[in-house]
């Protein structure tokens, strides 16, 4: 059976499940739409909180980037797993005893303010918006890639699964179905994984392959680290960054992932304030597991890449792999695009090196090489691990089902968090709060294909900056929504002044110095200073700026509020009783 | 008895925060200490194949968050009971 075929079987498989679980998993209430009706096991609600946090990029291209980046992508495994440890500890329990249906509905409530839930709200779309932009590009480059669609086409066909099982099951039908999106793709991921590390340590546990030997003996890593230096890139696993400007990228990947609603909402879903903190570890288990398998994939993948094309001494003439003898994988990948190779010295052999280094500029010219003649895409890391393991077809479809699978599930958090922020926070909270049970179940059914059309639209016409603006998604969620979340928890005296002044003051902070660097609303040319590192204020880039961000908010929250009236007696009785999980 | 449930709810509270804090400083250890600050020196360690700063930031420190947020939950259970405020 062809592989197109085969891909074809699966995803479809995978496809007629998601629509099978939307018809049984139908919402008859709000409760049941936003919230699932509170009663998702902890977990079942770990697992699908594992699919909606993971998306297509955690999926695809994190093993690339840590394979690009060694040690240093060290940032967005602790960042994207450390959170967690926040969000269990200092929010999800509390939140979940306020016990209603949204993130900006609860900052509205404990600021007793109609303008803070707005920028709550506005704060979430942003963030929300932009990050669903890429699941959407996750699944249209998918089906184009491997089911032989237009990208259109994948496009909607995406977006109608998203629209059986969200539009009618809500937040019920979407937990359901990323509990299933999740044992795809952690089977899809974990598979391939324990074949390459078997392949090249002999060890099956990747996390421990990771540490092992390989064939010419010697550890993987210290083999990495140098055939690296060899070959003029760095060590792989010493720091390249500054330790400062990693310092606060990870702190603020950390506390942006604490506050991202579509992550907090999940665990509005559980029973108990007991249930709440006990699926937030399960949760980190069941995150962890593919986050600490990638490290292993990125650097296993990597190392066998460049022994591939250099299976021989450094700088040897028959060192290099000649071009007719490339292996069928390579060929295969070279037509997607996505392995490029280009003989600059005309010698019909691969070289691969950093042609960037100056110092080692010479050497390569002593070898006769002149200049890097392999791009390598880093999505690659992980979509043709299946065929270097030598693995069947229908473990390279699982992988294709695998990556449609993160996208969708992480879309569907995303658009239930942006259409309860419209019907539940806008609606029913500001415009038209005398609305019934069942016009605000209509109106959240309306929100959700509104939500999934523009993310569409988006998808199909993605603006040129969408890119970096999931970076800033981090950054916003950090400086605003993260710090008043947590203060109107633990500092009682919080009140609805010290809030505003807090969220506003940590937004602009960190949307004015993200824009210094990367233009007005990225509008290219715009931006007033080169982002470079040595303009960086101490050193820290505009992606690490959201912690910063968040201590401003904090600051400027606390200064505001010991100015101010503190809040009203039955807001503190509020606070009071959201300390302690059955209320006496 | 109105001043009594309020010092045990203020017990209660200081006692998880106290919790709180414990565990925070192990998770900022684990991470920012021994995975960032100190990586570059503990590389120079080598166990079992892995230079020690790159194992935690990689691996040990991803391992440390789980365990952390089961102590909280366990911790968390005991103190609800102790205080007679758990869920049924």
């Amino acid at each position: 059976m062809s592989l197109t075929l085969t891909t074809y079987l699966i995803v479809g498989a995978t496809f007629a499940l998601y629509i099978g679980i939307a018809i049984w998993a139908r919402a008859g209430s709000t409760g049941e739409f936003y919230v699932a009706g509170k009663g998702v096991n902890p977990v079942a609600n770990g697992m699908a909180t594992a699919a909606d946090w993971m998306s297509a990029a955690s999926f695809i291209s994190m093993a690339g980037l840590i394979a690009f980046l060694g040690y240093d992508a060290s940032v967005y495994l602790m960042g994207w797993t450390g959170g967690y440890v926040l969000l269990a500890l200092l929010l999800a329990p509390y939140l979940r005893k306020f016990g209603k249906f949204t993130v900006p509905e609860f900052i509205g409530d404990r600021f007793y303010s109609k303008p803070a839930r707005v920028i709550a709200v506005i704060s979430l779309l942003v963030a929300s918006i932009t990050y669903v932009i890429g699941q959407m590009r996750g699944i249209g480059v998918a089906f184009s890639r491997f089911l032989e669609t237009s990208y259109e086409i994948g496009l909607y066909s995406g977006m109608t699964i998203v629209f059986i099982y969200a539009v009618f099951g809500g937040m019920k039908g979407i937990t359901y179905t990323q509990i299933a999106q999740y044992c795809i793709m952690i089977f899809a991921y974990t598979i391939p994984a324990i074949f390459i590390s078997l392949t090249i340590t002999g060890q099956p546990l990747p996390q421990l392959g990771l540490g092992s030997t390989v064939a010419q003996g010697g550890y993987l890593l210290d083999t990495l680290d140098n055939i690296l230096v060899d070959l003029g890139f760095s060590q792989y696993t010493a720091m390249k960054g500054t330790t400062l400007n990693m310092f606060f990228l990870t702190m603020s990947l950390m506390i942006g992932t604490a506050g991202l609603p579509h992550v907090i909402v999940r665990f509005f879903t559980v029973p108990r304030v007991r249930d709440a903190r006990l699926s937030a570890g399960w949760a980190l288990v069941f995150i962890a597991i593919l986050y600490t398998t990638a490290p292993a994939v990125g650097a296993m993948s990597f190392y066998n890449l460049i022994n591939t094309v250099q299976p021989g001494e450094i700088g040897a003439e028959e060192g290099n792999l000649a071009y007719d003898d490339v292996p069928e994988w390579f060929s295969r990948w070279e037509e997607t695009g996505l392995l490029g190779f280009e003989d600059k010295n005309n010698d019909g052999r691969i070289q691969y090196y950093n042609d960037g280094n100056e110092a080692f500029a010479a050497t390569a010219a002593e070898y006769g090489w002149e200049g890097n003649e392999l791009t390598v895409d880093r999505d690659i890391m992980v979509m043709a691990n299946p065929e270097i393991a030598q693995l069947p077809n229908w473990v390279i479809a699982l992988t294709v089902a695998g990556g449609l699978a993160a996208a969708l599930s992480t879309a569907a958090g995303l658009l239930m968090a942006i259409s309860s922020a419209i019907s539940h926070d806008l609606i029913k909270g500001v415009i038209n709060p005398g609305i019934s049970e069942k016009g605000e179940l209509l109106a959240a059914r309306i929100a959700m294909a509104g939500a999934i059309v523009i993310a569409g639209y988006l998808g199909l016409n993605p603006p040129g900056f969408a890119a970096q603006v999931v970076a800033l998604a981090f950054g916003l969620a950090a400086s605003s929504l993260f710090p008043v979340l947590m203060l109107g928890i633990f500092n009682r005296r919080m009140n609805s002044a010290g809030a505003m002044a807090g969220m506003l003051a940590g937004l602009s902070f960190t949307l004015i110095y993200v824009f210094i660097f990367k233009g007005w609303f990225f509008i290219p040319g715009t931006n007033m200073l080169d982002d470079v590192p040595a303009n960086w204020l101490f050193g820290i880039g505009p992606q690490s700026i959201g912690a910063v961000g968040a201590i401003v908010n904090v600051i400027a929250a606390t200064i505001v509020s010991r100015m101010t009236a503190p809040p009203p007696v039955e807001i503190q009785e509020l606070v009071e009783s959201i300390r302690v999980p059955r209320a006496g | 008895m109105a001043s009594s449930k309020e010092e045990a709810a203020m017990a209660y509270w200081k006692e998880n925060v106290r919790l709180l804090i414990t565990l925070l400083i192990i998770w900022f250890v684990v991470s920012f200490g021994l995975g960032i600050i100190l990586a570059p020196v503990l590389n120079s360690i080598e166990i079992a194949g892995y230079p020690l700063g790159f194992w935690f930031a990689q691996q040990g420190a991803i391992y440390a968050f789980i365990v952390l947020i089961f102590v909280y939950v366990f911790k968390m259970n005991a103190l609800d009971r102790k205080y007679d405020v758990h869920e049924e």
